[in-house]
């Protein structure tokens, strides 16, 4: 298959990757989604999630934050707050960020403002370990 | 002589003043370069953001999103991006002189006006001035994306809560180490830019929706706006510093020159007068 899609991931810190891809999924607003080459105009919003490419048969993990994925014309663009691939990742403090924000979460109600906040951390700190755990195979 | 003496301590001090302007200069060499750098690496994604945007908001009514409807309000809030210390020429100066002139000359269009100063020195000088709202100090040494997204929230929220009508931020812009261009934006109600070029229509499929997709990116622009505005303010005011210190050296180094030869020339004419005493008092002793 000649066809590959041009990913490029930007953070307001660096451009985290540019590059030909076979196949990229992501965690969208409504859900996990691929996308192959061909695919039709495709814009949405990510959550905290993971994204994967393939590359040479070699499939690759990143860890996500808020973000935004856009598909053109086979060119894909994918701004986010922070970028992790999964063997930057520092499995002791993503582990210690979980329990820490799960402390906070069982002292405070829902209702709570920083109730959210730690709850986001939670999700980051989960899908992080997550990640790192995909690279070790 | 004593003259002699107060001369040669002013040397000393002039010259330990000059070490200090020269190991501030090599400080700020350094931390100009990372801010270029940091610079550099944010533009790219504000301009990928800012496309998104255009794009969007092209697609649909202005009056999608509560950020970017026009109010008649006239209530503005100003952000003045300034530096926490000083020592680096006119820029703060500057600054506070361009907000103050900017203020003057939109008188008519704003019914009132408060001010958000981000660092300490545009706090220092506008406090007594103008009514000042808040003041974010100390956030240029730990600066991260974060920190512009915290200060955005609160922006937001109190435009939102309709305490303000329009939103505007000036800072220095970075230009070269040794030129910054003082820039007036605004940041609410949201303008999308206008790039000109006619818009290949392609139909896109949205996830969830459009509208929602824009009430999320909104926020985010806001975000990287006042993150790019702190960055560019911080590179300047490195490079501002640098070439404050680069003159400070100089000046320095030219009155140690001129000191010196004082100096020499006090010293020589102790000399004479001493052997215009010696040679006196043997003539008398011989005749």
């Amino acid at each position: 298959m000649a066809e590959k899609l041009k990913v490029e991931l930007v953070t307001p810190y660096k451009k985290v990757l540019s590059e030909e891809v076979d196949e990229i999924t992501a965690t969208g607003a409504l859900g996990e989604f691929g996308v192959l080459p061909g695919h039709a105009p495709f814009l949405t919003s990510l959550k905290i999630g993971e994204l994967a490419y393939k590359q040479d048969g070699v499939l690759h993990h990143l860890a996500l934050n808020w973000g935004y994925f856009e598909v053109e014309n086979d060119k894909v663009t994918v701004l986010v707050e922070t970028a992790e691939r999964s063997d930057e990742i520092d499995l002791e403090r993503a582990k210690a960020a979980m329990s820490r924000a799960e402390t906070q979460l069982k002292s405070l109600a829902p209702e709570d403002k920083s109730f959210r906040v730690y709850e986001a951390a939670l999700e980051r700190a989960l899908i992080r370990v997550q990640v790192a755990g995909k690279a070790k195979r | 002589m004593a003259n002699l003496k107060s001369i040669k301590k002013r040397i000393v001090s002039v010259k330990n003043t000059r070490q200090i302007t020269k190991a501030m200069k090599m400080v700020s060499a350094a931390k100009l370069r990372r801010a270029q750098e940091n610079v550099v690496a944010a533009r790219p994604y504000a301009a990928k953001l800012a496309e998104v945007l255009e794009r969007l908001a092209k697609s649909q009514d202005t009056d999608a999103s509560p950020l970017m409807v026009k109010r008649d309000g006239g209530r503005a809030l100003l952000m003045v991006v300034t530096s926490d210390r000083g020592l680096c020429g006119g820029f703060n100066a500057n600054l506070c002189k361009a907000a103050e002139r900017f203020l003057r000359e939109r008188k008519g269009d704003f019914s009132e006006v408060s001010l958000m100063t981000l660092g300490r020195k545009g706090y220092e000088f506008l406090r007594n001035r103008h009514q000042v709202r808040k003041n974010h100090g100390n956030i240029f040494s730990t600066l991260s994306y974060q920190t512009a997204s915290l200060i955005a929230a609160e922006v937001i929220e109190g435009y939102l809560a309709e305490e303000y009508d329009e939103v505007y931020i000036i800072f220095n812009a970075f230009k070269s180490v040794m030129t910054q261009d003082i820039t007036i934006q605004q940041l609410l109600p949201v303008v999308p830019q206008d790039s000109g070029e006619e818009e290949v229509q392609t139909q896109y499929i949205y996830e969830p929706s459009k509208g929602a997709l824009l009430d999320e990116l909104l926020p985010k622009h806001i975000d990287v706006q006042i993150f790019k505005a702190l960055l560019e303010s911080v590179a300047s005011e490195h490079g501002a510093r640098m070439t404050a210190m680069d003159s400070a050296s100089k000046n320095a180094t030219e009155m140690i020159g001129k000191l010196t030869l004082i100096y020499n020339r006090a010293r020589q004419a102790a000399i004479t007068t001493e052997l215009m005493e010696i040679i006196s008092g043997a003539e008398s002793i011989k005749g």
